[in-house]
Order: C-alpha cells, then sequence, then structure tokens
C-alpha cells in the first residue's frame, strides 16, 4: 500500500466517521462514545502482529504490554457498551409502569 | 494457488468483513432501536479479526523463530486482560460508566504506543544493519513519521486517560495548577515532538538511532498526557475524555498504516473523526471551545463575578411534598448529584408517584448534565423512565415559565442564570435551563457548595427558589412519603 492510497483510505474512513456520528440523538451520546472506545479496541489485533513478530526481550515485553492493553481495550469497552445498551431495550414498555 | 496463498487471501478477507462490521456497527449504534446488534455486530467484526491473526503468524511463519514463544505470550496476555477487563466491566455500578470508558480508551490508547515503540525498535535494527550493506534502507518516511505520531498521540492518550480515570474514580485531586503551567506544558510538548522529529531523521538519514532516544521520546509523551490533564477540572472531563477516545482512534489509524493493516487504518480513522466531532459538539454545548477546554483556567477564575443579593430559602420535605401535590405540571432537572447519589430509581419511583395523581411530569437534560453526554438519559433509562418524558435543553425551555414546580436534584452551573445576565461570570454565554423561569423551584441538595465551575448559583438566591438539603434518595424518599400522607386525609 503506497503513502497516497492510505491517503485517501484516511480521507474516506474520516468523512464515514463525521457523517456517521452527524445524525446521533443526544441520549446514545454515552452509549456511541463508549462503543467508539470498543471499536478502536481493534488495535488488539496490531499489538498481537507486533508481539507475534517481535525478535528481541525487549519488543516480547513492549508487545506483551501492547496486547494486554489492547485486550483490556476491546473486551471491557465490549462489556461496557453492551450493558449501556442492555437499558435501552427495556425502555420501550415501561410507559404505563406507574404501579 | 498455494496453502499460504490461500491463508494470505482468508486473512485478507476477514480483516476487510471486520472493517464492515466495525462500521456497520457503529452505523446502528447511532439509532435507539438498533444500538443494542450495533455492538454486537462491531463484537463479531473484532473477534474475527483477532482469531484471523492466530493464522497471520503461521501463515508469517519463516521470518519469526520466535513464533511459538510469541503464541503463548499473546494468549496469556489476551486470557488475563479479558477476564480482568471483563469481570471490572460487569461489576461497576452505572455512575462509575464514564471512568470505565476512560481507562479502557487508555488501554487503547497505550496499546497503540506499544505498537509504535516496537515498529521503531524494529527500525533501528533495520536501519543498522542496511548501513553496512551500503543499501538505503527500505523503510519509507510516512511509515517512520507515522509510526511516531501515532504512538505520541496513543502514549499522551494514555497517560491523559488514566489521569481523567483517576479523577473521576475520586483518587485524585480534582485539579492541580502552578503558576507557568502552560510553559511548562508546551515545553514538555515541544521536547516529545522534537525527540521524535531527531528520530524520523536518524532513521532516515543517519541510518542509526540510540535507543535511549526512543525511551527518551515516550517518556516525555507519557509525562505530557499527565502535565495536561492535571489542570482540567470535573465539569471538563466529558469532553477530554471525548477528545482523547479520537486521539486513539486516530493512533490506533496511525499504526495501523504502518502495520499495513487497512481494518487498523479503517476503524481508527472513523473512531478519530466521529470523536472529534462529539468532543466538537460537548464544547459548543457548554459555549466554550475544545482549545479553551485545555488550556484555560476555568473555575479559578471569576473573583469579579457580581455579588448576588437575597439568601437560601430552606424547605422542609414535607412542605416541597405539598408544593408538589399542588402543581399540575413539573419539570425535573438532574445532574451528576444524581449520579452521585444514585437516586435514579428513587427519583423514578417519585416521579410515577406524581404521574399517579394526574401531573404532568417531564425531565429535562442539559447537553453537558453529568459526566459525559447523555449521561442522565442512560441513568435515567437504568431506572425504567420512558423516552418520551426526557426532554432536550432547546425543547423544554419554552416550558419552564408553564411549569409550576421544577425539581433540580445535583443540577447547578447548567441552571444558574448568571450565564446569561452577568457577563464577568465565567459561564457566561453557556445556554442553560430556563429553570429560573418556573413558578416554583425546589432544589435538592446536600450541602450548600457551587458547582464545578465554582461559582454562586443566583437561582437559589430567587424569591422563587427552595432549597431542600437532603441527599437524593433520602429527599425522594420523604417526598414520596410526604405525597402519600396528604393522600391520607393531609394531617400527619
Amino acid at each position: 500500500m503506497t503513502g497516497i492510497v492510505a491517503l485517501y483510505i484516511f480521507m474516506l474512513a474520516a468523512f464515514t466517521g463525521y457523517e456517521v456520528i452527524s445524525r446521533v440523538p443526544v441520549i446514545l451520546h454515552t452509549p456511541l462514545m463508549s462503543g467508539s472506545n470498543f471499536v478502536h479496541g481493534i488495535v488488539l489485533v496490531g499489538a498481537m502482529v507486533a508481539l507475534g513478530e517481535a525478535t528481541t526481550p525487549l519488543q516480547q515485553i513492549i508487545g506483551f504490554i501492547g496486547v494486554f492493553l489492547g485486550a483490556g481495550n476491546a473486551a471491557g469497552g465490549y462489556v461496557v457498551t453492551e450493558r449501556m445498551l442492555e437499558m435501552f431495550k427495556s425502555s420501550k414498555k415501561p410507559a404505563a409502569g406507574g404501579k | 494457488m498455494n496453502t499460504p496463498q490461500i491463508v494470505a487471501l482468508l486473512i485478507q478477507a476477514s480483516y476487510f468483513a471486520a472493517a464492515v462490521l466495525l462500521i456497520m456497527g457503529i452505523k446502528r449504534m447511532s439509532s435507539p432501536v438498533t444500538a443494542r446488534s450495533g455492538i454486537q455486530w462491531a463484537g463479531v467484526g473484532v473477534l474475527v479479526a483477532v482469531v484471523v491473526t492466530f493464522f497471520y503468524h503461521e501463515h508469517a511463519a519463516a521470518n519469526t523463530p520466535l513464533l511459538i514463544e510469541n503464541a503463548a505470550l499473546i494468549f496469556v496476555a489476551i486470557a488475563l486482560s479479558t477476564v480482568l477487563a471483563w469481570y471490572s466491566g460487569k461489576r461497576v455500578a452505572m455512575t462509575s460508566m464514564p471512568q470505565m470508558v476512560a481507562l479502557y480508551n487508555g488501554m487503547g490508547g497505550g496499546s497503540a504506543a506499544a505498537i509504535g515503540a516496537s515498529a521503531l525498535i524494529g527500525f533501528a535494527g533495520v536501519a543498522e544493519a542496511s548501513k553496512f550493506v551500503a543499501a538505503p534502507s527500505h523503510i519509507s518516511l510516512s511509515i517512520v513519521a507515522l509510526a511516531v505520531i501515532g504512538a505520541l498521540i496513543g502514549a499522551v492518550s494514555f497517560t491523559g486517560s488514566l489521569i481523567a480515570f483517576m479523577k473521576l474514580q475520586g483518587w485524585m485531586d480534582k485539579t492541580f495548577r502552578f503558576t507557568g503551567q502552560q510553559a511548562v506544558n508546551g515545553l514538555c510538548f515541544l521536547a516529545a515532538a522534537a525527540a521524535g522529529a531527531y528520530i524520523v531523521y536518524a532513521l532516515q538519514i543517519e541510518h542509526h538511532v540510540n535507543v535511549m532516544y526512543i525511551v527518551a521520546f515516550f517518556g516525555l509523551a507519557l509525562l505530557f498526557g499527565i502535565l495536561m490533564t492535571l489542570p482540567i477540572g470535573g465539569a471538563d472531563m466529558p469532553v477530554v475524555i471525548s477528545l482523547f477516545n479520537a486521539f486513539t482512534g486516530l493512533a490506533v489509524g496511525f499504526e495501523g498504516f504502518v502495520q499495513q493493516n487497512v481494518a487498523l487504518i479503517i476503524a481508527g480513522t472513523v473512531v478519530g473523526a466521529a470523536g472529534t466531532l462529539l468532543t466538537r459538539l460537548m464544547a459548543k454545548a457548554m459555549n466554550r471551545s475544545i482549545s479553551n477546554v485545555l488550556f484555560s483556567n476555568f473555575g479559578s477564575g471569576g473573583g469579579a463575578a457580581a455579588e448576588i443579593s437575597g439568601s437560601m430559602k430552606p424547605i422542609e420535605p414535607d412542605d416541597a411534598a405539598s408544593l408538589l401535590y399542588l402543581a399540575e405540571k413539573i419539570i425535573i432537572v438532574p445532574g451528576y448529584g444524581m449520579a452521585v447519589a444514585q437516586a435514579q430509581h428513587k427519583i423514578w419511583e417519585l416521579s410515577q408517584n406524581l404521574i399517579k395523581r394526574d401531573k404532568e411530569v417531564k425531565f429535562a437534560i442539559h447537553p453537558v448534565a453529568g459526566r459525559m453526554p447523555g449521561h442522565m438519559n442512560v441513568l435515567l433509562a437504568e431506572a425504567g423512565v420512558p423516552y418520551d418524558l426526557i426532554a432536550d435543553m432547546d425543547d423544554i425551555n419554552p416550558e419552564f415559565p408553564n411549569c409550576d414546580v421544577a425539581i433540580v436534584i445535583g443540577a447547578n452551573d447548567v441552571v444558574n442564570p448568571v450565564a446569561k445576565t452577568d457577563k464577568s461570570s465565567p459561564i457566561y454565554g453557556m445556554p442553560i435551563l430556563d429553570v429560573a423561569k418556573a413558578k416554583q423551584v425546589i432544589v435538592i441538595k446536600r450541602g450548600k457548595g457551587t458547582g464545578f465551575a465554582g461559582i454562586e448559583n443566583a437561582l437559589f438566591y430567587q424569591d422563587n427558589c427552595k432549597m431542600l438539603y437532603a441527599d437524593g434518595q433520602e429527599a425522594a424518599n420523604k417526598l414520596i412519603a410526604g405525597l402519600k400522607a396528604m393522600d391520607g386525609g393531609g394531617g400527619h
């Protein structure tokens, strides 16, 4: 991949991110921030590659830290977002629940 | 096509599928109806990419002598971290969600920085080798530069998010300021940038870089993340967390380019762009620019603010209950104090008691109430409050003059009329909820302290405003009891 192709990808992805979030109701801002936090948890994949290709002990240590942190980002981000969104599921019915 | 080629193709296809799933996931998360499936789509995307990455190593086995050892390390790191994060994420209370997002986001930034560090050390080795064979280095300028920039952003996001986490968790004093702080921060950033630039120069031109420069670069970047977040106070935390979220996204995108992994580039950049927009929306809701949040001394000045006349008038829970009993239209304004008191369930119970008595009840949400945009909505949703009772600031503001009683629970700066009247006030110009225009106002508050902006609230001194000094849950309980007592014949 050349730099110029990457530049196009950066540009298109940036517009995508901008478009996707510009029509979000305020009630979803927190879950969405949490959800996008999970999405960059894909950094775990990069960290796995870095550790997998490590050839020195120093790179192994750094790679281990990277994988550990990346997995925390992905797992924690998922659980927290899922928990927040779970509450939105039940919030349709209780309009009559004034008992 | 032989087997390695097929594996390589499958890996690429999986990364592509992961990128599609992540974008679709974010897209679905932007609507309440599909939000839940959105996170699941994104989850499948990351899972697919992670599983497939194990095969990536088999594919690249030829030039990785430590393959088995590294694979074991990967497994241990993932297992350990997933268990810890999963457990903490499941256990934490709903009110602590903001700091958990900050924590996990910081981990992502740290991971991106680690990728950058590993890559730079690798480049240093390659550059060293190429010096002796007189062949030019094969590492392109753009890759080295983005490895450095991504690592810088990721490292800042790492320590910055951790400080934000500690502040929200209450492990650290809210603000930490000293004279000349801006200059120290600026110097620290410049030093980190200079070290980064030198690394790029050294790798490209001299084909040699001392590892100590890489260590110094990361030390300075990590230090800058701490310094930059220390002076930022509680009210600005949502903006800062959102900003670091965007930072991590960008760092992931840049390190994705270093590894030539399109899934990382796309997912990271999408989050970077979305996070930047979200940060701007939040800052705008507070009538402040992002640079203002980061570099101004919000809440420390304000000495010139005009004196407020009058006094705060306390009210007993039974009297407050009778105000509610006689009211027809009631608007409830929750703020961070409600989250701290975990009072959302009790407040909803109180509202249900009012609705049962044929009163119109609405919840008014200020865009920056709480610690993250939509924080109050999440808490109210948790308590079971239906959507149609919750109104945004612009929709509810015209209704305050017709409102018999407005109940303010744990909100302060976002209802302070000074933002409209006093030009010398630090919050002047911030859009507020027009609670001051309601016929009666009951403020549920634990003590007489000021909000995060550290300024007096003129609303509290108004003639139509009464202070109910109590913990949120306790106050709601007493109001419910008061209402019930009045049903039973009024006496007590």
